[in-house]
C-alpha cells in the first residue's frame, strides 16, 4: 500500500471528515497551532539569540537549556499534536502540497540541527557557560535553527495558499514532480 | 459612531501601499509570514519576562536584568509586527471594517501595548517585587492580553 491509498483512506474516514467539515474545531485547532509559535518558536529563537552572543549575554547558555527548554519541548509537543489532527482533516491536499512538502523537509533539517547540537555542542557547555559569545559550532547551529525553523513558519504559512495544488493543471513539470501529482493519462 | 469612520478605511485601502499589496499575489502571503515570524519573536520576549514573573523559565537571574535584556528585542518584534500588520490592514481596510475580530483585536492590542510599556515594565523594573502576589497577577493578565490579541488576530482570516 502506498502513502497516498493510507491517505485516500484516512481522508475518507468518519473522523477526517468530521474535522474537515467542523464549524469551530478546525480553526480552534490552527489557533492553536498558531499561537504555540510563541512559546515553540519564541523561545527557541532566543536561545539561538543568546547562542549567537547578540542577547542576554550575562544569562548563562544552560540556564536556557535547562530553565526555558521544557517550555519549549511543551510547545512542540502541542505544535505535533494540533499539526498531526490538521493533517488528518485533509491528508491528502497535504501530502500534494508542495509548501507542505518544503516545510516538513526544512522540518527534518531543523530536528537534525537540534539533534547535533543536543548530542555534540551542548555536551561541553560547560566550558563556555559564561561567554558571552559562545563559540563557532554553537553560533553555526544557532544560525541553522534560525533560518530552518524561520522556513518552516514561512512554509507552514503558505500551505494554505493553492497556486500549486494538484487539481489545478495545468502545472509546471517540476511542480507536479516535486508535490507528487498523480495526472490522469494523456 | 463607528460607521463615521468607514470613509477613513476605505481611504485606508485607497493607499499605494494598499493597493500594491492587493493587487499583487504575493506580497500579501509574503508580509503575512513576517507577521507570524514577528508574532513568535513577540512571544518569546513576553513569555520570558511573563513566565520569570510566573517563577517558571530564567528563575536564577533577577526579574530587572531579564526585562532589560529583553527589552530591545520586544521593542523590535512589535515595530515588526506593526510594520507588518498595518501593511496587511490597508490592503483590506474595508473587510477589516466589517469584520469582529478586527476591532476586539483593535481594542485589546493598545491596551496590551500600554500595560507591557507601563504597568508590567514598572513591575518588573522594581527589585522589591522580584516575587510577589502582585507580580504573579501582573504577569496573567500580560499573558490574558497578549493571548486575545494574538487569537483575535488569528480568527480575522475566519469571521470574514
Amino acid at each position: 500500500m502506498s502513502i497516498l491509498t493510507a491517505l485516500e483512506w484516512l481522508a475518507r474516514t468518519r473522523w477526517s471528515i468530521a474535522l474537515h467539515e467542523s464549524q469551530y474545531m478546525w480553526p480552534l485547532l490552527e489557533t492553536t497551532h498558531v499561537l504555540c509559535l510563541t512559546l515553540f518558536v519564541g523561545t527557541t529563537a532566543m536561545l539561538d539569540l543568546r547562542l549567537l552572543g547578540v542577547a542576554m549575554t550575562r544569562v548563562p547558555a544552560s540556564e536556557f537549556t535547562e530553565r526555558v527548554l521544557p517550555w519549549t519541548r511543551a510547545g512542540f509537543a502541542v505544535m505535533i499534536i494540533t499539526g498531526g489532527l490538521l493533517f488528518s482533516a485533509t491528508p491528502v491536499t497535504y501530502y500534494q502540497s508542495l509548501f507542505f512538502r518544503l516545510k516538513m523537509i526544512l522540518l527534518a533539517m531543523a530536528g537534525l540541527n537540534v539533534w547535533l547540537f543536543h548530542s555534540r555542542i551542548h555536551q561541553h557547555i560547560g566550558v563556555w557557560d559564561l561567554a558571552p559569545i559562545p563559540p563557532r559550532a554553537a553560533r553555526v547551529a544557532a544560525v541553522v535553527s534560525l533560518v530552518a525553523w524561520a522556513g518552516v513558519v514561512v512554509a507552514g504559512r503558505l500551505v494554505a495558499y493553492n497556486w500549486f495544488a494538484c487539481d489545478l493543471q495545468p502545472q509546471s513539470a517540476f511542480v507536479n514532480w516535486a508535490s507528487g501529482c498523480v495526472l490522469p493519462p494523456p | 459612531m463607528i460607521e463615521s469612520l468607514l470613509p477613513f478605511f476605505e481611504w485606508c485601502e485607497g493607499t499605494g501601499l494598499g493597493q500594491l499589496v492587493r493587487t499583487s499575489l504575493w506580497l500579501f502571503p509574503v508580509i503575512e509570514s513576517v507577521h507570524l515570524l514577528g508574532l513568535s519573536a513577540l512571544g518569546g520576549t513576553v513569555l520570558l519576562v511573563d513566565l520569570r514573573m510566573l517563577g517558571a523559565g530564567l528563575t536564577r537571574q533577577s526579574l530587572s536584568s531579564v526585562a532589560t535584556a529583553v527589552h530591545p528585542w520586544l521593542v523590535a518584534s512589535v515595530a515588526l509586527l506593526m510594520l507588518s500588520g498595518i501593511s496587511l490592514f490597508l490592503s483590506e481596510a474595508v473587510k477589516c471594517f466589517y469584520n469582529p475580530s478586527f476591532w476586539v483585536k483593535m481594542a485589546t492590542l493598545p491596551v496590551a501595548l500600554l500595560y507591557t510599556f507601563t504597568v508590567r515594565r514598572r513591575v518588573a523594573m522594581n527589585p522589591r517585587r522580584d516575587t510577589s502576589p502582585l507580580t504573579r497577577l501582573v504577569a496573567a493578565v500580560s499573558l490574558l492580553l497578549w493571548f486575545t490579541v494574538a487569537a483575535a488576530g488569528r480568527w480575522i482570516g475566519y469571521s470574514s
